[in-house]
């Protein structure tokens, strides 16, 4: 029996009980409304299994990823791609060939010294080495687009070499 | 008199500079040194009237021809209109090659006409009577005019001082192209932007700037009509599209595009149609710049290893290269005179502004600070404006073609960068 049913006999008891020791003078008790019969409930199927599917994160997001690190840096009046930069540009290449909807600016930069449009140049030179080695790894050139930000945009703000090695830079933009 | 003049050009100074201070943010404040080879004194009275006008015009026009280096003013106490009787004899006793007088009355449509006569001293003769109608809104325009009269007269060159200049300016994450009257003053915002802009240059007749903008997230060009902010796109082809030049017929703008690979010189229409490559090397060719009769292109390349300035047809064809002196020479500018070739040089590590004098090939250097960038010549030939950098700000600077006469021009707060000198206008 459930609960509800042991509730509902002990009210029906205690208005007997009542009713069987009131005094003549008390009223007869108000008419207990009737309970709505409970209704039957369906036992919980605890066996079966609901199957979820894990949503995909684009390796592009995870910020630990080979794809988080996007920038490749070069030495002073330089255009050559260090051996370090290798394995960015391998896990870069990879992804863009097997996802031929994706297109990437590959921006370059230079450091703060010289003058701005034949910097833009240079920029441009560096962009345009990281271009060609994703091409060199099976990436359409349709997916490609080297350009230059020359000085403008510097990322370190300093007047030092160090500030110069970091602005010395091309980056890869999704 | 000496101390006179002195008195005189401190006060002006000191009045000039609280002028500039009090004006809105955006004046550029103007610092004047040196002075040239040789001076003209000319004496210069009060126009009748001018204190009625917005602007003292007198005090323009003396400014404009103390600054340029080539006058000594002279300046005479009270008013003195173009009708009056003058005493040249008297003038000339003084010291004073030249005198200018003149007046400023209100017109009925509520302008201003400014009258003036030039008399040359030596000779007793009139030189220039004329006038000029200006709203009131433009007066300082009017003033300029006289000046650049006065100027053309007594030097034989043609006045610059109602030219403007356009140029670059970076407040924080702002950028911003501005116009101002070459002197500094008249500040109007041409295009305001969160991104870069850099490379502007003026249409031959001066009602357009064509330039580089990187609110696309790359370099693209531009062209930009000031008086009804019309953009025009010239170029957006794959890779970068910058240095922008206008032919002097105004059909045709040069500019520097990677679309082929390495940065190479094309030439495109003003509408931006007709695309023609115009350099074919196997270096980085930019700056391409046309020579006033629109025959030649100099521009800079690299395909000798380092950067040097060439010049070419203005069709493209055979190069010939120019400059030999240190390792790294770019931005060319030629004057319209075709005798000057300026260019920034690093020699020991300073980037300077240096001239060429195409005639006897001699060199001379035009600065002593060492971050120059960015010459452009006034349509006069006779004076270069430049950007630099003194205590890490960006500021513009303009010295005369022999280096005696020197500006700088800086804003209250931020950097300077960019400067492109005007045409003479119609």
């Amino acid at each position: 029996m459930s609960s509800n049913s042991i509730k509902l006999a002990l009210v029906f008891a205690a208005a007997a009980l009542a009713s069987a020791c009131s005094t003549p003078k008390v009223e007869a008790p108000a008419p207990v409304a009737a309970a709505p019969a409970p209704a039957p409930v369906k036992p919980v199927e605890t066996r079966t299994v609901a199957p979820v599917v894990a949503p995909e994160v684009d390796p592009l997001n995870d910020p630990n990823g080979v794809l988080a690190k996007r920038s490749v840096y070069f030495d002073f009046d330089s255009y050559i791609i260090k051996d370090e930069f290798n394995s960015l540009l391998a896990a870069h290449g990879k992804y863009l060939a097997s996802h031929t909807g994706r297109k990437v600016l590959v921006q370059g930069n230079t450091d703060e010294r010289g003058g701005r449009e034949y910097n833009l140049a240079l920029g441009q030179k560096r962009a345009a080495a990281v271009t060609k080695s994703l091409t060199a790894l099976g990436v359409a050139g349709s997916q490609l687009e080297a350009v230059s930000l020359g000085k403008e945009k510097p990322k370190a703000a300093g007047h030092d070499e160090a500030a110069w090695a970091e602005n010395r830079r091309a980056d890869i933009v999704y | 008199m000496n101390v006179l003049i002195k008195k005189n050009v401190v006060s002006l100074f000191l009045l000039m500079w609280m002028v500039c201070c009090s004006a809105q943010a955006q004046q550029l404040h103007v610092e004047i040194s040196g002075i040239g080879a040789s001076q003209i004194p000319i004496a210069i009275a009060g126009f009748t009237n001018e204190q009625l006008a917005p602007q003292i015009v007198t005090s323009i026009i003396k400014d404009d021809l103390s600054h340029s280096g080539y006058f000594k003013v002279m300046n005479i106490l009270g008013s003195v209109s173009e009708t009056d009787n003058v005493n040249l004899t008297d003038m000339k006793s003084q010291g004073a090659d030249a005198l200018l007088v003149g007046s400023v009355q209100k017109t009925e449509d509520g302008r201003f006409d400014v009258r003036y006569k030039l008399y040359d001293t030596n000779k007793m003769s009139t030189l220039s009577f004329f006038n000029v109608t200006q709203s009131p809104q433009f007066l300082r325009v009017a003033a300029h005019k006289v000046a650049d009269d006065v100027f053309e007269k007594l030097t034989g060159i043609r006045g610059i001082f109602s030219t403007r200049i356009a140029y670059v300016t970076k407040r924080g994450p702002n950028y911003q192209l501005e116009i101002a009257d070459s002197d500094g003053d008249g500040v109007q915002v041409a295009i305001k932007s969160k991104e870069p802009i850099i490379s502007p240059t003026w249409s031959p007749d001066g009602t357009k700037v064509a330039y580089v903008s990187f609110e696309l997230k790359k370099p693209v060009v531009y062209a930009q009509n000031l008086v009804t902010g019309q953009r025009t796109l010239i170029a957006n082809y794959k890779g970068n599209n910058s240095a922008p030049a206008w032919s002097p017929d105004g059909n045709k703008i040069a500019l520097a595009l990677s679309k082929d690979g390495l940065t190479q010189i094309y030439s495109v229409n003003v509408d931006g149609s007709g695309l023609q490559r115009l350099t074919n090397s196997a270096g980085i060719d930019t700056e391409p710049q046309y020579s006033a009769d629109g025959q030649t292109i100099y521009f800079t390349s690299d395909r000798s290893g380092g950067p040097q300035i060439y010049r070419m047809g203005a069709n493209g064809g055979e190069a010939k290269r120019v400059t030999f002196t240190g390792s790294y020479n770019i931005t060319p500018r030629i004057s319209a005179d075709g005798q000057t070739l300026a260019y920034i040089s690093r020699r020991d590590n300073k980037f300077q502004l240096y001239v060429l004098d195409l005639g006897s090939n001699q060199e001379l250097r035009l600065t002593d600070t060492q971050d120059d960038d960015s010459p452009s010549f006034a349509p006069n030939s006779k004076y270069i404006v430049y950007a630099t950098e003194i205590a890490q700000r960006g500021s513009l600077g303009v010295v005369s073609v022999d280096g005696r006469t020197k500006q700088r021009l800086t804003i209250q707060a931020g950097d300077v960068r960019n400067p492109s000198w005007g045409p003479f206008m119609k």
